[in-house]
């Protein structure tokens, strides 16, 4: 399902490149390890400014889900109705991020707690690819 | 009066272990007052947001008996919560050559067109009526003004309202709107999580949603008493087959787009005594901004949020739960109006039984007379309907809302559990 394309800025960029190479990662705190997403510039944890992009699985479980109808985003409002979900990361179940679930149908049965695995997706707007889920059947 | 400050951060009482209210009971509420209620602005002037908070304000000063000489401070919110008119439609002759006074209305846009000539202190608070009534009741509390209009006009304007258009994102956004994740979504998804916590459903929110319009036909002020009663008159039926926005949301959980202005005149103590109504107290105010871990809220951060707001509350009125009388929070999404309730603890609602409670009399003829106003949802958007009716309640004024219960204290906030404004409010002010 085509999305807004992320414009990445100087926290983001590196989350994004990730995305475009295939690759998931997460920002990690190199003063005290906290993994954080969205990336911020300072550790939300101790306040630091020094972070790495931490490689995650890329396997999570869907956490909970609503499912669109009438969205406010134009760019999507012809895919209506659709799923939203909130995927927690295996590695970190703390950190989460957001999925249409591409391939699940859009009914009442979408599969909470189920194994997702990540794809990755072009964009409408640019080259930029997102992080997209699929349930592992 | 060119331009007015934000109101400063650090006095919003935000965090808990603050102690009762310095200034408890010093402010009192003594003047309330409403426009008339239009679905959307048909561009005529006289019905301009501005025109109506002058009139919502002029309402307020004859509710409390008195002139505008006496006003010597205003607090707005000075937003809308629709869109802006737009220069593209073309601005009106002075004072309506900007969006002050269409689309939102200044507190300087109201001083000067009102013609508050005493007026020496203005401020403004961001994004709510509720944000605006806790700095006037610090404002008026700490001595820094003694009589004050704080007032908000929610406007909606012809079009359809908050579109996101474009194909890129940047900024905090880039996260969210790719997959359509906004605001209607995260109190959707929260109220599943809600529901799969704690196994309930969406067909039980039924009872309370009735129950507010049930409300709102009792509240003259309100859109639908004035403009569209039948839909007052919603079923169990209708409810259920209404359609979806974000499901488990529908349509009647989502309060309407409005246009209206509103206005509270708040007053020290000793000076609200001498005027025409009861003084209505405030006892606290209390301000809520939660920090969530990620993009998005869960359920054990609402939850988290909801506890400490109730114990901001209590903690600076010096009031427990079961001295709460009235009790009004925002029902903007009724899908989150559990939070609070649980949070708060009103009437004995633990987490998880909000539903149960729904199920049982929460009528104003009853002995649990929950949201007396009917909110939001049973009077169209403004997030101040809750304070309007809490003190028509203290009171004794509310009219065929009035409860039958005890009615001397009653809390009231705005909006979410992440981003809210309370008063804590009594007919004594200690
Ligand atoms: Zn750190």
């Amino acid at each position: 399902m085509p999305k807004m394309s992320p414009v990445p800025d100087e926290v983001s960029q590196g989350f994004w490149d990730a995305c475009n190479e295939g690759r998931l990662v997460v920002q990690s705190c190199n003063a005290c390890s906290w993994l954080q997403h969205p990336p911020r510039p300072e550790c939300y944890n101790c306040g630091s400014t020094d972070s790495v992009w931490r490689e995650m699985s890329g396997r999570g479980k869907i956490h909970g889900y609503c499912t669109m109808y009438d969205s406010r985003i134009r760019a999507l409002q012809e895919h209506q109705p659709f799923i939203i979900a909130v995927i927690e990361l295996e590695d970190a179940p703390e950190i989460k991020m957001f999925s249409h679930l591409p391939g699940t149908p859009v009914d009442d049965n979408v599969p909470v707690g189920a194994t997702v695995e990540v794809v990755y997706e072009d964009t409408k707007g640019s080259d930029q690819k997102v992080a997209e889920w699929k349930v592992v059947s | 009066m060119a331009s007015t400050e934000w109101f400063q951060t650090d006095r919003y009482r935000a965090k808990e272990g603050l102690g009762v209210w310095e200034h408890k009971g010093k402010a009192a509420i003594a003047g309330l007052g409403n426009s008339p209620t239009t679905r959307r602005w048909d561009g005529d002037l006289s019905t301009s947001l501005g025109a109506w908070a002058i009139l919502a304000a002029e309402r307020a000063l004859d509710d409390a008996g008195i002139t505008k000489d006496e006003i010597d401070g205003v607090v707005s919110c000075p937003q809308g919560m629709g869109d802006e008119w737009g220069a593209e439609r073309g601005y009106f002759a002075a004072p309506y050559d900007t969006e002050d006074g269409l689309s939102g209305v200044s507190a300087h846009w109201l001083v000067k067109n009102m013609g508050l000539e005493n007026v020496k202190t203005t401020y403004h608070a961001p994004g709510c009526m509720s944000t605006a009534l806790v700095a006037g009741a610090e404002v008026v509390g700490s001595g820094e003004a003694k009589t004050i209009l704080v007032i908000r006009g929610t406007g909606n304007m012809p079009g359809r309202y908050h579109q996101t258009p474009g194909d890129t994102v940047g900024g905090p956004q880039q996260w969210t709107n790719p997959w359509g994740w906004q605001l209607i979504p995260q109190i959707a998804f929260g109220f599943d999580q809600y529901c799969r916590k704690y196994g309930s459903n969406h067909d039980r929110m039924a009872p309370f949603v009735l129950n507010q319009r049930r409300n709102g036909s009792m509240f003259p002020e309100g859109f639908y008493y004035q403009n569209r009663p039948d839909d007052l008159n919603l079923t169990v039926d209708d409810y259920l087959a209404s359609r979806w926005i974000c499901k488990p949301m529908n349509i009647n959980d989502c309060d309407l787009p409005i246009q209206t202005a509103g206005a509270f005149l708040i007053t020290t103590g000793e000076r609200a005594r001498q005027m025409k109504k009861k003084p209505v107290y405030i006892l606290n105010h209390v301000q809520q901004r939660g920090v969530v871990r990620s993009s998005l809220e869960t359920l054990d951060e609402t939850e988290e949020f909801s506890l400490s707001i109730a114990k901001k509350c209590y903690e600076g009125s010096g009031l427990t739960a079961s001295e709460v009388d009235v009790f009004n929070p925002y029902d903007g999404f009724t899908l989150f109006t559990q939070s609070f309730l649980e949070g708060f603890g009103w009437h004995g609602v633990k987490h998880g039984e909000a539903h149960d409670f729904y199920g049982d009399d929460i009528r104003v003829e009853g002995p649990h007379p929950f949201s007396s106003s009917g909110g939001n949802n049973g009077n169209g958007r403004t997030r101040w309907w809750g304070f309007y009716d809490s003190v028509q309640q203290l009171r004794g004024e509310a009219g065929a809302r009035q409860v039958q219960i005890k009615a001397e204290t009653a809390i009231a906030g705005a909006f979410t559990p992440q981003i809210s404004d309370w008063l804590v409010l009594g007919t004594s002010p200690d």
